[in-house]
């Protein structure tokens, strides 16, 4: 079984953990000033990107803690993972959390 | 598996309080239950009866005898007073069992997909994890022993699944 890394209880298997999604997306603030093409790109629009991949994961079956991880999409491989608010390991994508 | 009624032992009624909050919480709230403060990830403190369970970085499960109920939560009240935190009382939510003997760990193993191993899970770890298709709360007393929480309405489906390990366990040559 794939074994991911979770940054608060270490290496346990993918089946205590959920996929949460595009990781840095940055929600426009405030909203009431934020154009309506902007905000579909913060709501729906994602980069889906064929390889490697900044996502939300969260350790549902463990300790419940959403994190980030950098996950291969085409290799199903987890080259890394960090807590949320760290920056993106590989200085790739935009910082924000 | 010779004796086929030694290996669960079913709990009695416990009061369990999960309980949330930062590290000044945490701190106060081992120090109304009387058990050392610690922060270390998946690992279980206990003294006497009472126990407290690290779930997640703020979240613990506090276990205690039933009787102990009011006090405990006058003691938690008044030493966590003053500190952001939760306490929910979930001593219904769910029941506890103990798995002992040499193979308690391969009951386990055959639905729950953690390395059981005593390197891997030493005494005292303990954590959130699933059996087969069920949430479990898994601490280990002892090299060969478990204590399990399960949440009330998934115990007969998580007891029915070990029932039907230990037969298959019990019928090896």
């Amino acid at each position: 079984m794939l074994l991911i890394h979770c940054p608060y209880c270490g290496p346990r298997p993918e089946l205590e953990f959920s996929y949460g999604g595009e990781a840095h997306i940055a929600r426009p603030s405030p909203p009431e000033s934020v154009s309506a093409d902007d905000w579909v790109a913060f709501l729906y629009l994602r980069a889906n990107r064929r390889g490697l991949q900044a996502e939300r994961w969260r350790h549902v079956r463990g300790c419940a803690r959403f994190f980030n991880a950098l996950r291969d999409t085409t290799t199903d491989q987890f080259l890394a993972t960090y807590r949320c608010g760290e920056p993106r390991p590989d200085g790739g994508g935009s910082a924000s959390p | 598996m010779a004796d086929a009624t030694a290996w669960l032992h079913p709990l009695p009624g416990a009061t369990r309080l999960s309980f949330c909050g930062d590290e000044a919480a945490q701190d106060a709230a081992a120090a109304a239950l009387g058990l050392p403060s610690s922060a270390m990830p998946c690992r279980a403190v206990s003294v006497g009866g009472r126990a407290s369970l690290w779930l997640g970085p703020e979240e613990r499960l506090l276990l205690a005898p039933l009787n102990e109920r009011a006090q405990l939560l006058a003691s938690l009240e008044a030493g966590l007073a003053g500190h952001a935190h939760s306490l929910v009382d979930i001593s219904q939510r769910q029941l506890a069992f103990e798995l002992r003997g040499p193979n308690a760990s391969l009951l386990l193993n055959a639905q729950c997909p953690l390395d059981l191993a005593l390197e891997a899970f030493p005494v005292d770890m303990c954590t959130r994890t699933v059996y087969a298709k069920s949430e479990i709360v898994l601490w280990r007393t002892a090299a060969d022993r478990f204590h399990v929480e399960v949440w009330r309405s998934f115990s007969d489906y998580v007891l029915t699944l070990l029932h039907a390990v230990a037969r298959e366990l019990s019928a090896r040559p």
